[in-house]
């Protein structure tokens, strides 16, 4: 009965497990499932990505349009994110209006993106002052085992990567079939990558299947990219009731710059 | 080597901007208070803990803690659109996990607490101030609490890292720009409650940031006291 919810029998156990630095699949309380990564998920899409993280799997697209700057950046494209917590990925996910989760999800990726800078947003503009490119990221789980943010993360860059404009007509008309060669102004630095803590009772880990990630009083996302050879926090978000200590917040920033070279090291073939 | 660094307000790195907290300003409520953090204004109400409707989400084990923070209309610039948006919906609930841990919502079971949170004049900093005067508005509803929530934005401007920042030092661009660094904390403890960031900051200088904000958090918690004594003392 895949909907049940996690039972107070099954925290507990996880709780002195983790005290133990143990889980059920065998891995470190800090180790990350397998990563995977594919490409070409639609062809209708300027760029899309699949990625795996262990069983939880998640699809991202990107989609091009040319529309008017935002007033307050006259000199830039736009970035939007969005995503949808389909019911088909989970038995935890209703049709209907999107809850907490489902909006954060997206702007927490939206914030790793746009506060890296990966996009040269300058670099987007078709027309000075009256036309620029519009890039939308749509994330879609297609199986919730656990840490969709860091999965979500990871896709958007690899589509972004993977994303090549289409043509424009004389009037700045997008024609869709028409594909061009150029990929969008990317930074060459590896990232933004995501690192979602979780914790339960006094223990941190990374990477949860959903099972831990139920059954764990809090959770914070950490998005972070390499900068001038160091590493750089963009954004940083807490979800959930329980506090963390100073002690804990520390620890945390001792991991991230080694997980960051980990995830690097696995996915420069790929990115 | 470098130049001394000058914030444009002229404030020493680490120098909060003037607070003012009063309690008591909404009679009507079970508990009010406001916080400005200089042109920051925050009003916050507290109603409950009072019968959750509808029915079904109440739960028998325990209280909920509901947050609602907004911007009024004209708090800001460009006049915001009234209703909920998204900002304001996620801001609500960092609120209501920032401030929940220091309450016993256990000891009252089926009931809600409603905190109304609205911003009157936005100079950054709204949340945090938001939470300061939520904080005061639970205490002075009475609500045991093991204590006061303090907060406060802490950030970097290129390489600077400051404290309580106002518009114009968020919205700096040069270098490594403007970070917001917002966070909250249990008085007299080492639980941090809010931690949410925009921006640039390399890890190992998070400590420094975290050591910067134990100091502002004490003063803010001194003006907590102070509003919350005076409405006790008339």
């Amino acid at each position: 009965m895949s909907s049940m919810e996690t039972s107070n029998l099954t925290i507990d156990t996880l709780r002195k497990m983790f005290e133990a630095g143990k889980r059920f699949d065998g891995r470190g309380l800090f180790d990350l499932r397998e990563i995977k990564v594919g490409f070409d998920v639609s062809n209708k899409a300027e760029g899309s990505a699949r990625v795996s993280l262990g069983k939880t799997e998640v699809v991202v697209g990107v989609k091009l349009q040319v529309g008017e700057p935002y007033p307050d950046s006259m000199d830039k494209g736009n970035l939007m994110v969005s995503g949808d917590m389909l019911p088909l990925a989970s038995p935890r996910f209703q049709a209907g209006p999107p809850d907490f989760y489902a909006i954060e999800l997206p702007r927490l990726v939206d914030r790793a993106i746009r506060e890296s800078k990966i996009i040269d947003l300058k670099k987007l503009v078709v027309k000075e002052g009256e036309k620029v490119w519009t890039v939308i990221i749509d994330i879609y789980p297609i199986n919730d085992d656990g840490n969709l943010i860091d999965a979500a993360t990871i896709g958007a860059v690899a589509a972004l990567r993977n994303t090549f404009l289409p043509g424009l007509d004389k009037d700045s008309k997008i024609d869709y079939d028409k594909k061009t060669k150029e990929k969008l102004p990317l930074s060459k630095e590896m990232g933004p990558f995501s690192f979602t803590f979780y914790k339960l009772g006094n223990s941190l880990l990374l990477d949860p299947t959903r099972e831990e990630a139920e059954a764990c009083d809090v959770r914070v996302t950490f998005g972070l990219s390499s900068y001038n050879k160091g590493y750089m926090i963009n954004s940083c978000q807490k979800s959930g009731r329980t506090p963390f200590t100073q002690e804990e917040i520390e620890k945390m920033m001792e991991i991230l710059p080694k997980k960051f070279e980990e995830v690097s090291e696995r996915l420069k073939k790929i990115l | 080597m470098a130049e001394k660094f000058k914030r444009p307000s002229g404030r020493a790195l680490n120098e909060l901007r003037p607070m003012i907290a009063k309690v008591g300003i909404v009679p009507n409520a079970d508990g009010s208070a406001m916080f400005s953090f200089g042109k920051t204004v925050a009003i916050a109400a507290v109603y409950g803990p009072r019968q959750l409707h509808p029915q079904h989400m109440q739960d028998p084990a325990t209280g909920i803690l509901r947050v609602n923070y907004d911007l009024l209309s004209f708090s800001v610039a460009d006049r915001k659109k009234p209703g909920p948006s998204r900002r304001s919906q996620e801001i609500s609930k960092m609120t209501e996990w920032a401030l929940s841990p220091v309450l016993d919502l256990e000891a009252f079971p089926n009931t809600v607490i409603d905190v109304q949170i609205y911003i009157l004049q936005a100079d950054a900093g709204t949340r945090t101030a938001g939470i300061n005067a939520a904080s005061l508005a639970l205490a002075h509803a009475g609500i045991p609490m093991r204590n006061l929530v303090c907060s406060v934005a802490l950030g970097k401007q290129d390489k600077e890292i400051i404290v309580d920042l106002d518009k114009d030092e968020e919205d700096f661009e040069d270098g490594e720009g403007a970070t917001d660094f917002p966070l909250a904390k249990i008085a007299n403890t080492d639980e941090f409650t809010l931690l949410q960031l925009d921006g640039k900051i390399p890890p190992e200088r998070v400590k420094e940031v975290l050591d910067m904000a134990n100091k502002c958090f004490e003063e803010i918690y001194e003006v907590q006291k102070k509003a919350l004594k005076e409405v006790v003392e008339k």
